[in-house]
């Protein structure tokens, strides 16, 4: 079981209020990002539940019980860093057994545990090896071994790809997902990466300067974003907003158009017209930046070529059931 | 061109760099020769270098009059005892500053290191006068307490450096695998810190070996390490340069050879923090 529930948890280093109250529910076995700028409390709230910080208020239920002055070794949690965070004088069967050594485990139980938790991540070969000895990729599956071989009731993960390349980071993105879904064991994972935070969970936390902005399903959240900012962040490239008389004239302070649900028409007299600033040609996608006068800098972006290049000019016209409509103070105005 | 510009300074250097080891290390040399001197050629004008009649009747003189083991078993157990004291000490001192840090935690070390920069001799009467009524003068025990306390803040100020640059997710890590604070200790935190330790040790062996302001002043005999050894032989009877130097060479010898395998140790020790 690992059901963790947060009620209204304040955290503040001296008069800074990093977490402003933050409430949420996070069901058993879920995969469960949180998602933000930096600076937004995100890893702090993932340190709260750790145990490695102390709330400054609220409570941290973990399957109904307050553990906000249970030390961390107590949570039945394990955590993967950032940095991996393996002991450098320990083996990997060291490092990947010291919890269960911890735990007082026999020599024999804490063997078998750590060759079952190595074979399902590739690791057997290298049990013999320090951490020094291993590639980025392989620290990071000790790194991920370490945390499963405990049988937590929750993983917490906080942004483990981001010292990988590009190519691996796709690869350990989809490797983490197949795993958890495996051991079926909830998993929180912090990440400033909108795309993984898009493909790896079943639910997203949106965090902002210390606020949770919005909680629910990548499709939700990008579908029905609650505000201006949730409407920004999640999305690449990011909606297009537009105020002013366009907006007023649909009821609302501000609306915004993904650039996949604005139609590119190349003679049109309609929509918002522009000249296209910079055209970008991916071969499956064609991304063009075009100045809207007025209106600024608007994106657009067609699946598939479409010859335009810089200089051409276009009129943009907003899929009328996409619109999304936000009032004066930036939240979503529902239809 | 630039190659051999370069190839020339090399040489320029190492030469320089030997010249001023040679120098530095000349007084030492030429104790260890006046050592094995008579008496007479020790202070003979112009000195001989290497042809004189070798003799080690000053090192049998030396141990004849005074018992050189026995001093150096004080030096070992003194120098020893009040390095294992400090570290015992300053290793959770030294942890506990690193990574709980206070406000006042840069304050306190500023304090402590403050105490080494008084003149010991302001405190000698008081400190004289208290290990008196406790009957530590001449012990060993009181050796050790002074030269532990002593070497205290330069021990804590070493591993505090060495701990500061552990990473701090490391202990983290082990304290979400479950381990107490005396197991994070003694299973991760110790281990990686092994060669601060070491270097940390070997400094302040050294420093416990060669202190004479206290040794001299709160020990005569029994208790009376090397450095006392040594200071006999200079003051009473005129200066005996061939037994005074066959003195101090058993005296340094030990630490010498010490120093000598402990070299890479203690230049990393040394310059820990400053390169990285």
């Amino acid at each position: 079981m690992g059901q963790i529930t947060l009620q209204d948890v304040q955290k503040s280093f001296g008069p800074v209020h990093i977490i402003k109250g933050a409430d949420l529910e996070i069901a058993d076995g879920s995969f469960v990002v949180f998602v933000g700028p930096s600076g937004c409390g995100k890893t702090t709230l993932l340190r709260l539940i750790a145990g490695l910080e102390d709330v400054s208020g609220g409570k941290i239920l973990i399957d109904g019980k307050n553990v906000v002055d249970t030390p961390p070794a107590k949570r039945g949690l394990s955590m993967v860093f950032q940095s991996y965070a393996l002991y450098p004088h320990m083996s990997v069967r060291g490092n990947i057994g010291f919890g269960l050594k911890m735990a007082g485990l026999s020599k024999d139980e804490t063997n078998r545990k750590v060759e079952a938790a190595a074979a399902t991540l590739n690791l057997t070969p290298y049990l013999d090896r320090k951490p020094r000895e291993l590639s980025g990729g392989q620290r990071q599956r000790v790194a991920i071994g370490r945390a499963i071989v405990r049988e937590p009731k929750a993983f917490l993960f906080d942004e483990p790809l981001s010292n990988l390349d590009a190519a691996l980071r796709v690869q350990m993105r989809i490797e983490v997902t197949r795993l958890q879904k495996q051991l079926g064991t909830t998993a929180i994972y912090v990440t400033h990466d909108q795309v993984e935070a898009m493909t790896m969970a079943d639910k997203i936390v949106v965090l902002n300067g210390g606020k949770i902005e919005q909680y629910g399903s990548p499709l939700e959240l990008y579908e029905k974003p609650a505000n201006l900012f949730v409407a920004g962040f999640i999305g690449s490239p990011k909606m297009n907003f537009v105020t002013g008389e366009h907006a007023l004239q649909k009821g609302a302070a501000t609306i915004g158009v993904r650039p996949e649900h604005l139609k590119i028409e190349r003679d049109g007299a309609g929509g918002w017209q522009g000249t296209i600033a910079v055209a970008e040609h991916l071969g499956s996608d064609t991304f063009l930046y075009v100045d809207a006068g007025q209106l600024g800098m608007l994106t657009a972006r067609y699946i598939g070529e479409l010859s335009l290049h810089a200089g051409d000019h276009v009129s943009l016209v907003p899929e009328p059931a996409r619109i999304h409509r936000f009032d004066a103070s930036g939240n979503a105005i529902r239809r | 061109m630039a190659r051999m510009a370069t190839t020339r300074r090399v040489v320029i250097s190492t030469i320089g760099a030997w010249f001023f080891g040679f120098l530095i290390f000349f007084p030492i040399l030429w104790m260890v020769l006046a050592s094995f001197k008579t008496e007479l050629e020790a202070f003979a004008i112009p000195p001989s270098f290497l042809f004189f009649h070798w003799t080690t009747e000053n090192y049998a003189t030396v141990q004849e009059r005074s018992d050189y083991f026995l001093h150096a078993m004080n030096s070992i157990i003194i120098a020893g005892g009040s390095t294992l004291i400090a570290l015992l000490i300053a290793i959770p001192a030294a942890w506990s500053m690193a990574f709980s840090p206070t406000k006042r935690t840069k304050d306190i070390l500023l304090w402590m290191l403050s105490t080494k920069m008084m003149p010991p001799v302001g405190v000698l009467v008081p400190i004289y006068l208290i290990y008196k009524s406790f009957g530590l003068l001449d012990s060993r025990i009181g050796l050790v307490f002074i030269l532990c306390l002593g070497n205290l803040p330069i021990v804590i100020w070493m591993l505090f450096t060495y701990f500061k640059e552990i990473p701090r997710d490391i202990l983290e890590a082990a304290r979400m695998d479950g381990a107490t604070i005396g197991r994070e200790l003694v299973y991760v935190l110790t281990p990686m810190a092994i060669p601060g330790l070491a270097s940390t040790m070997l400094l302040n062996l050294i420093l416990a070996w060669n202190e004479a302001f206290w040794t001299l002043n709160l020990s005569t005999s029994n208790a009376a390490p090397l450095t006392t050894f040594i200071a006999s032989y200079s003051s009473p009877e005129g200066l005996f340069w061939a037994k005074l130097s066959a003195a101090s060479t058993l005296a340094i010898a030990p630490i010498l050879v010490l120093g000598w395998f402990s070299q890479k140790q203690l230049v990393r020790g040394l310059t820990f923090g400053a390169v990285k």
